[in-house]
């Protein structure tokens, strides 16, 4: 089962390789892992996105909660959420293939947002699945470069993670 | 108080109540060891390799139950302290390790003696800092004491660079009487409910069992875990890091379990209805082939870490605390329930383990004209009185320290089970002379190990710390030797040592007293002799039986009721 885990983490010097480092210690997978500062400076927030059986995620959580610059945690998919990805593709667009391609981004609801004679950039945001079907659907002779955030995501409501 | 850093560093030792500090000079450290030159309160201890000072602290945290403190230089000085950090962070050790670093300008350039010691480290401490602020160190030491001796306890380093260090300049200066870090709390208190259910659960039990462990001893709760046995009258098993939790001469323990426990613990184990598991971790070596570990058993886990619970074997009733609190609490609830025990139930299996205990699964060849290395074990706990602090190295020596001396008492038992670190023994039991100076203190150890700390026989002489070294010298690493006779048909690749040193004109070149042990006869009077020359350091090389083998054995992949024994217990067993 795949599962989002969203941290509060001091916003310290190695905080993030404490993380990374207790994932590849202990042979936990891990999908992807974003981190950036949050509204209160001395806090990072980081969303891990893993797979396990209900065992490993178990141990995973605790792990990460011994981890003492781990201020809190939460696994954001046992509860209803919103998780989001944001992907900048970069294509090949020439003659004939323009037009089409910026339909298809419009259907993804996609935004070129840089242009040349040849080529397009575009910004997809969405989750995860949409992002890999929107892959899909160009061609792939057309795809120059992909690169993807990884998974950031946050509970619905008013419920939600802070110290 | 204006101090510099290097001053700050000690005077937070004193602060903090520290008598000893274990260590060795270089470059990055040299502030740190002015400062320590121009006082008397904290003593320090001049090792002859860091992994000494590391595991002397060790020894001295382990016997007292108080931090041990390391003050290592940086680059090769950190590094070779690792094998001592990682050893106390697999066995849930305080450690507080001080380590030298080249200055703040310099880091991440390659810079003379520098090593990532904060990373190296990161997956063997319990957490580390490195230090870019003066003004930061009181508090960073501070917080490094408190995180290495609260919840469960580990080694904690702080990574100190030389400029933070500098004698020229001065801050104010104040020991933080307290600290509060927003991230750590450790659970302290049982859940009453869970202690609830769990009373009712052991109570109902027909066939118990109480498997406990190191966190009893890092706890401070033998006294708690013996009232509750005693209250259920229930049958009580210690894993290698637990023994001295329980009294071993004690009629309801019934020897350590694993893979080198009694067949009572091992057979009662597997057929125990409620098991009791306290501050035991469930380790690998304990419960053989997962799948069938205790398969018809409730289990209540009490531990103070929640990753402890759970991580390997499912458990039913988890408790999460500090261990003496919860038992204290448990011995509450036991005595105010109206539940009987079944008692007939519980005598019926009394009887059962008497039965398995009558198999006397430790025997071994008494006649041999050969030394064997549990009668120097058995020996030296006579010779002892059983009051002994013993520590030991790693190997088939360990095992039998651990099966013949009976610890009665916490704190008592000195080695290392996680990490199985041989040459941990002779430093350890340094470390643990200086906290107990009229103490007996014995080293059980090989030929093998102890060639990896030898070194420390010169702080030995240097401190004064007079320990009984009793190598159980059978010319192999006899651990591997044994896998490999088991294992590999008898194909004793590298595990024959053939030139192993003249360990009489070892220790007289170091200063001690050597004696070498031939005969079964001279095996007594050789350690009362030894116990005789009491400001002595004396190396008593047993020549023992070079084929001995450890049993009961479970081997990878069985399960409890799976045990190899002993050539002449399974022969017996067979014809009964
Ligand atoms: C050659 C060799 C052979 C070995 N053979 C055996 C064997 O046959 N049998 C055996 O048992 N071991 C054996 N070991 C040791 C084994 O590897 C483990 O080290 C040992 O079994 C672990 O013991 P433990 O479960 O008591 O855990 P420890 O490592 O002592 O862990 C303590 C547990 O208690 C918890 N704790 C700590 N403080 C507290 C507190 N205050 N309150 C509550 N909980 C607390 C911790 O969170 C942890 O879960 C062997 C080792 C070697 C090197
Ligand atoms: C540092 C280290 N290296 C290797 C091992 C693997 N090992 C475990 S026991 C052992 C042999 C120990 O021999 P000795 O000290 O003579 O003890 P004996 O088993 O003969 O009693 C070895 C090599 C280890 N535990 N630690
Ligand atoms: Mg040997």
């Amino acid at each position: 089962m795949r599962h989002i885990i969203s941290i509060l983490i001091e916003n310290e010097s190695g905080a993030l390789s404490r993380v990374a480092g207790l994932f590849s210690a202990r042979g936990y997978n891990i999908e992807s892992l974003t981190v950036a500062p949050t509204e209160d400076a001395s806090l990072s927030r980081m969303t891990v996105v893993t797979s396990g059986s209900d065992e490993i995620i178990e141990q995973i959580t605790k792990q990460l909660n011994k981890l003492i610059d781990v201020v809190k945690l939460i696994d954001i998919s046992e509860s209803s959420h919103i998780e989001r990805e944001l992907m900048l593709i970069k294509v090949r667009a020439l003659d004939g293939a323009r037009e089409e391609i910026v339909r298809l981004a419009d259907i993804f609801r996609g935004k070129i947002i840089d242009v040349t004679p040849s080529s397009y950039v575009i910004e997809v945001t969405g989750e995860k699945s949409k992002l890999d079907a929107f892959v899909q659907t160009l061609p792939t002779d057309a795809i120059i470069e992909v690169v993807r955030s990884g998974t950031t995501g946050i509970l619905r409501g008013e419920r939600g993670l802070h110290v | 108080m204006d101090l510099s850093g290097a001053e700050i560093v000690v005077q937070c030792l004193k602060d903090e109540g520290v008598e000893y500090i274990f260590g060795y000079p270089g470059g990055a450290v040299l502030h740190i060891y002015d400062a320590l030159f121009k006082q008397d309160d904290v003593k320090h201890i001049l090792v002859r390799h860091e992994q000494g000072a590391t595991h002397a602290a060790d020894g001295y945290a382990r016997s007292t139950g108080k931090p041990g403190v390391v003050l290592v230089t940086s680059g090769p000085g950190a590094t070779n302290a690792v094998t001592g950090i990682a050893t106390a962070y697999m066995d849930s050790i305080p450690l507080v390790v001080l380590t030298g670093q080249v200055p703040l300008p310099v880091i991440g350039s390659d810079a003379f003696q520098e090593a990532d010691i904060v990373g190296i480290t990161r997956p063997c401490v319990k957490h580390n800092f490195l230090v870019k602020d003066v003004t930061k160190l009181a508090e960073t030491i501070k917080k490094a004491f408190y995180i290495a001796t609260t919840g469960r306890p580990g080694p904690v380093l702080v990574d100190i660079p030389k400029d933070i260090t500098d004698p020229r300049i001065k801050v104010p200066y104040e020991y933080p009487r307290s600290v509060s870090i927003r991230s750590y709390n450790p659970h302290l208190k049982g859940h009453r409910w869970q202690i609830k259910k769990a009373a009712d659960l052991l109570l109902s039990a027909r066939r118990p069992m109480i498997y406990s462990g190191g966190g009893v001893i890092l706890g401070n709760a033998a006294e708690q875990l013996t009232e509750l046995t005693r209250l259920l009258n229930f049958p009580i098993t210690n894993t290698l890091m637990g023994l001295g939790g329980y009294p071993a001469t004690d009629r309801q323990f019934v020897g350590m379990l694993g893979m080198h426990g009694t067949y009572e613990a091992n057979m009662a184990m597997h057929d125990c209805d409620v098991l009791l598991a306290v501050g035991a971790r469930f380790d690998d070596r304990v419960t053989g082939k997962i799948k069938e570990f205790c398969p018809g058993a409730k289990i209540i886990h009490i531990d103070i870490d929640p990753a402890s619970i759970s991580k390997t074997v499912r458990v039913d009733i988890p408790i999460v605390g500090e261990v003496g609190g919860v038992l204290a609490d448990l011995i509450e609830v036991l005595r105010a329930s109206e539940r009987q025990q079944d008692r007939d139930a519980l005598s019926a299996w009394w009887d059962q383990i008497d039965r398995w205990r009558s198999m006397e699964c430790l025997r071994y060849d008494r006649n041999s004209t050969l030394i064997k290395p549990q009668f120097v074990v058995e020996q030296l706990y006579e010779a002892t009185g059983g009051k002994a602090y013993v520590t030991s190295d790693v190997g088939q020596h360990q095992m039998w320290a651990a099966q013949f001396y009976h610890f009665d008492y916490p704190r008592r038992w000195i080695n290392s089970g996680g990490l199985g670190t041989m040459g941990f023994g002779l430093p350890a039991a340094i470390g643990v002379k200086l906290a107990h100076p009229e103490a007996e203190v014995a080293c059980i150890t090989g030929e093998a190990s102890i060639q990896m700390c030898i070194q420390e026989l010169a702080t030995a002489l240097q401190y004064r710390t007079p320990i009984k070294i009793v190598n159980l010298n059978n010319g192999y690493m006899g651990m591997v030797r044994q896998w490999q006779e088991f294992s590999y048909e008898s194909r004793y690749s590298h595990s024959y040592l053939e030139t192993i040193p003249d360990f009489v004109k070892l220790a007289e070149a170091y200063g001690h007293v050597g004696l070498r042990i031939e005969k079964p006869a001279e095996v007594r009077p050789a350690l009362e002799e030894a116990l005789r020359l009491k400001d002595r350091t004396v190396f008593l090389d047993f020549q023992t039986d070079p084929t001995e083998n450890v049993y009961p054995m479970i081997e990878a992949g069985k399960a409890h009721h799976e045990m190899r024994l002993a050539p002449g217990v399974a022969a017996e067993r067979e014809l009964a």
